[in-house]
């Protein structure tokens, strides 16, 4: 792994000091059958306890392959990044495991919930290998499930499942919740329950929330927001006043 | 229960009918292993047991007659524990209501203290009364032909003089557990018995007061067996010995003991093959079934999952389906076993079975499936878990198409968008292809396999009974007689031909190696004579009613000089046309002379020497003399023959050719043909099995492009056709290939099965690659309406909403 382009400065500016997550130069390069993707070119990135970032970025401008390095999915290119201080650019398998079993919680966005498996037995499938987990019926309730508990991924609506998809990433209370596309398969309606869930759990559990999205106006409840274009940070925004996903429309 | 192994659980019951056939390919496997081992265990053991309690002897001499005082001799031989001398005479029997000529065989039981060698095992009933000259035991399987019980009377006719008996018990001895009447191939329990009588009776009745034509040897567990036999023959010689033999030339124990080499062989082959291929199509299936797994196994990863614990998960799963295949394979093969053996005690008659399933015999086929079924998991496990979860999650990239080589040579034009879609599918994953056909045409082959000894057993019979032997009645007399008699039997009202023969009991050696057998004296044909340039067909009385055969069935000259072999006998001799072979004489004056090998007979039963009758003749040191005779017989007037030839002195036994194949086609044919029965029905659930898994598996990978293109508007039919033509064309390519293949296992498999009794010929009809192909095609087209059934269900709204 190269160590990070020149140009930067190796020691961490003053905002880093805390950082839960940083990335420093991160690249990526991907073959898609014949085509070579350089799906980022470079992005610097760093994710403060307990805010709620969303990406923002057109299909392609690299925000999912962000998050999947962020999340240890993926490995990165070149670049390197950090994770509360220790870096995990050059970090084996066993160690990215490691990392996703204690600290990360995934939200996807076709919900990648087990069909076999209930509401219920989906979150405890992700509790039974985590070292705090809450019971899987509390965080059921905490995304307003307690009545949905037995039922299976076919037999629940898309928002439905999808809550079920966040219960089983906060489960284990992570430091760290990454949702890729959260509402992308949802109606508005049910997309803002989803995103109030997702509010709720940032503010009850204090998990650093990265979420994706190309929908600008659910950038309206963040913290901050760091627009990706093009496989590079094109601008990174400040929310002084984040609105109530419950007064989001789109 | 774990979260996880919930999932096994519900992922089993969801892919139940997947499950159920690939537990039915490893039941098949499991089961043919099963069978064949236990089949062969127990067989062994029971004779292993029989033997032992009846106190079988170890070695045998039959002679003309001597003193009892020679068994001190006998007994002195070091190496010998024990003698017993007996008695043996041939008899005739006759039963209430059954019209046919019935020969037997009684052997005497000592006066005091009962038998210690050969013990008869009495079934029912119990042993005579030495003090009575009217009692007798009678061998079961004739008693069983016959249906006669402890009681019931019998009439015999010995050494000419008739007499009634009374059956005093039913039984078995250690040494007629095959039993098999002078001249015959092949058991006919209904028209050969053995008897036990006290020896006083058969000793009159032969006029062999004290004295003795029989002596069974029991030996130390160190003895010298050649060296007892040699010096057995020295003390037997000048009484007229036909030579002393061991228990590997005992006529009952050598079959037995063919018949389980025999029996070993298929154990060994075919559950070889059915193994092989189960665990084959176990690894292939199982690795495709996890790999549609593949954004479950991302997801657990993405969650924190290890490796190895989605490996065992999946293990778990698959694990439990051999469990499953096992199970039922270990409780088939054991049932099929034991009919196997009750099938096999019909004419290998032992009082009681020793059933044996070895525990190792199912550890090893669980081992072997378990092992497939791990290694095609893990493969797939490897495969997916290789991917960084991300990429895992990702639809798979667009797979690089190009147009096939069909298309390129300019055929695309004549196929349709779904044609030219299935062709680049298949051409596209080449190793997929290859795999599924492999799988198929290994399904197709072990049906082959399973099928082939019809065709073998129907060659066997064309060629032996429509071929080379042709007579309607065959005769064979109390030791030679005078070559007159061939006029005595050609007088016979029906008799429309009639052939002689002179037949020897001899050694043939060669440099490495010795076989006991019959060396037949055959009279020239018009073809010999020609060859040998002699005169005309006054001087070629033979050749027509016993023809011997080249391998294509074409009749050869018999030689004026020299020997011919059976095929098998001269590969067991090691020699080859123009090589010497000495031969021993173990009757008569026992000359020794060395004869030259003029070329070789192809049989399949059997494995014996001929000469011309007149060379025979010169051999043996004798004028004229014939041991039996063939006969061609109008049509409806066998029975009048055979009756007449019955009632005469000298004729030790009759039989007609439809006899013999009726009882070749009721024992030999029967056993084997429910064995075949069952491979046949295994291997068809293996290709049932893989086919249908091959279909379903295509279904679930390609579950979402299909139904992709039923939202672009394609018909439900077009999208099955789609998904079927692959199927279709994998099974239309896997056809020959299983034809091949089936051919090779198959020439495997008569490589092993080549024994002296009975060789195997490769000979594999069109009706059986059909047969095969059938049960392939039937398989694939139920596979189809499966499918196609899911086709019609597939969801379309799902696909919309979800990815890709």
């Amino acid at each position: 792994m190269p160590a990070a382009p020149p140009e930067e400065p190796a020691a961490p500016d003053a905002s880093a000091a805390g950082a839960v997550l940083r990335a420093e130069g991160l690249t990526k390069v991907y073959r898609l059958g014949e085509v070579e993707v350089h799906a980022l070119r470079g992005v610097d990135l760093t994710l403060a306890p307990g805010e709620l970032v969303v990406l923002l970025g057109a299909s392609g401008s690299g925000k999912s392959t962000l998050l999947n390095i962020l999340g240890g999915l993926d490995r990165p290119s070149g670049g390197r990044w950090w994770f509360l201080g220790a870096e995990l650019t050059a970090a084996d398998d066993d160690a990215l495991t490691e990392y996703r079993r204690a600290h990360v919680g995934f939200v996807f966005q076709f919900y990648n919930l087990i069909p076999s498996l209930t509401a219920r037995e989906n979150v405890a499938i992700v509790c039974e290998v985590a070292r705090d987990p809450m019971d899987p019926a509390d965080a059921l309730a905490l995304v307003g499930l307690a009545d949905r508990l037995d039922h299976f991924p076919a037999q629940l609506s898309g928002g439905e499942q999808q809550r079920v998809a966040i219960a089983r990433a906060v489960a284990k209370r992570p430091t760290v919740l990454l949702c890729d596309e959260p509402t992308g398969a949802l109606d508005s309606a049910t997309g803002v329950r989803v995103l109030e869930v997702l509010e709720r759990v940032n503010r009850e559990l204090g998990a650093t929330t990265a979420l994706i999205t190309h929908n600008a106006d659910i950038a309206r409840m963040a913290d901050r927001v760091v627009r990706l274009s093009d496989g590079r940070v094109a601008e990174v925004r400040t929310n002084a006043t984040p609105v109530h996903a419950a007064a989001l429309r789109w | 229960m774990a979260t996880l192994d919930r999932k096994v659980v519900r992922d089993l019951w969801a892919l139940r009918g997947q499950a159920l056939a690939i537990a039915a390919v490893i039941m098949s496997g499991v089961a043919t292993f099963v069978m064949c081992r236990t089949t062969l265990e127990s067989l062994r053991a029971t004779r292993d047991a029989f033997y032992r309690e009846q106190r079988f002897a170890h070695v045998f001499c039959a002679l003309e007659r001597a003193p009892l005082a020679e068994v001190e001799r006998l007994r002195a031989i070091p190496g010998v524990v024990e003698v017993e001398a007996r008695v043996h005479a041939a008899l005739d029997l006759e039963v209430e209501g059954f019209d046919e000529p019935i020969a037997g065989e009684v052997r005497s039981l000592p006066d005091a203290g009962g038998p210690r060698l050969d013990v008869p095992y009495v079934l029912r009933g119990r042993p005579p009364d030495p003090t009575r000259r009217d009692e007798a035991l009678v061998g079961d399987a004739f008693a069983g032909a016959h249906g006669l019980e402890p009681g019931d009377a019998l009439t015999v006719v010995l050494e000419g003089r008739r007499q009634r008996l009374r059956i005093a018990g039913v039984a078995i001895g250690p040494d007629t557990v095959f039993q098999l009447g002078p001249g015959t191939l092949f058991p006919d329990f209904a028209r050969y018995a053995v008897l036990w009588m006290p020896r006083g009776a058969v000793e009159a009745a032969a006029g062999k007061q004290g004295a003795f034509d029989f002596a069974a040897l029991r030996l130390a567990p160190d003895a010298d067996e050649p060296e007892v036999i040699a010096r057995a023959d020295a003390v037997l010689d000048r009484w007229g010995g036909f030579g002393a033999h061991g228990r590997a030339d005992q006529l009952s124990h050598r079959y037995l003991s063919e018949e389980l080499k025999q029996l070993a062989a298929m154990a060994r082959i075919f559950p070889a093959i059915f193994l092989g291929v189960a665990a084959f199509l176990l690894h292939v299936v199982t690795a495709r079934l996890v790999a549609t797994q593949r954004d479950q196994i991302a997801t657990l990863k993405a969650f924190g999952y290890r490796d190895r614990e989605v490996a065992a998960h999946y293990l778990k799963l698959v694990l439990l389906v051999v469990a499953l295949g096992v199970a039922l394979g270990v409780a088939l093969g054991g049932w099929m076993g034991r009919g196997m053996i009750s099938m096999y005690q019909d004419y290998y008659r032992f009082p009681r079975l020793v059933w044996v399933l070895d525990p190792g015999v199912v550890a090893a086929s669980a081992a072997i499936s378990a092992l497939a079924a791990s290694l095609g998991t893990l493969l797939a496990i490897r495969r997916a878990a290789a991917l960084a979860p991300a990429e895992a999650m990702r639809p798979e990239a667009p797979a690089r198409f190009a147009p096939t080589w069909l298309e390129r040579a300019g055929l695309g034009r004549l196929l349709s968008p779904v044609g030219r879609m299935t062709l680049r599918n298949l051409a596209r994953r080449p190793w997929k292809t290859t795999l599924s056909v492999a799988g198929t045409a290994m399904a197709g082959a072990v049906v082959i396999v399973g099928t082939f000894s019809w065709d073998g057993i129907r060659h066997v019979i064309d060629h032996q009974f429509g071929l080379a032997q042709r007579d309607d009645v065959s005769v064979g007399f109390v030791g030679p007689v005078s070559d007159r008699a061939r006029h005595e039997l050609g007088g016979l009202p029906g008799v429309r031909r009639v052939e002689v023969h002179r037949t020897v009991a001899v050694r043939l050696r060669s440099t490495s190696r010795t076989y006991r057998t019959a060396l037949v004296g055959l009279e020239p044909g018009p073809a010999d004579v020609a060859a040998a340039g002699e005169g005309g067909p006054a001087a070629a009385p033979g050749g027509r009613l016993r023809r011997l055969l080249d391998a294509e069935g074409r009749p050869r000259t018999l030689p004026a000089e020299g020997v011919l072999l059976t095929d098998w006998l001269a590969r067991h001799l090691d020699v080859r046309p123009g090589d010497r072979v000495t031969v021993e004489v173990l009757e008569g004056r026992r000359r020794v002379r060395a004869l030259e090998v003029a070329g070789e007979v192809s049989e399949y039963l059997g494995a014996q020497a001929y000469l011309r009758l007149d060379a025979l003749g010169r051999l043996l040191g004798e004028g004229p003399a014939i041991s039996g005779a063939w006969l061609a017989v109008d049509d409806g007037l066998v029975p009048g023959v055979w009756r007449a030839l019955d009632r005469r002195p000298r004729v030790a036994g009759v039989s007609s050719a439809r006899v013999v194949l009726r009882s070749f086609q009721e024992t030999m044919v029967k056993q084997m043909l429910t064995f075949v029965l069952f491979n046949t029905l295994l291997a068809s659930t293996i290709a049932f099995g893989v086919v249908y898994n091959d279909a379903r598996l295509a279904l679930s990978e390609r579950g979402r492009e299909l139904a992709s293109l039923r939202v672009l508007g394609l018909t439900r039919a077009e999208v099955s056709a789609v998904l079927l033509g692959e199927q279709a064309v994998i099974v239309l390519l896997a056809l020959p290939a299983s034809w091949a293949l089936g051919w090779g296992l198959c020439a495997s498999l008569v490589q092993v099965w080549q024994l002296d009794i009975f060789r195997m010929p490769l000979v594999l009809s069109a009706r059986t690659f059909a047969f095969a192909s059938a049960v392939v095609v039937a398989a694939a087209v139920v596979s189809a309406l499966v499918v196609r059934r899911r086709v019609d269900q597939l969801d379309l709204i799902a696909v919309l909403k979800t990815r890709e």
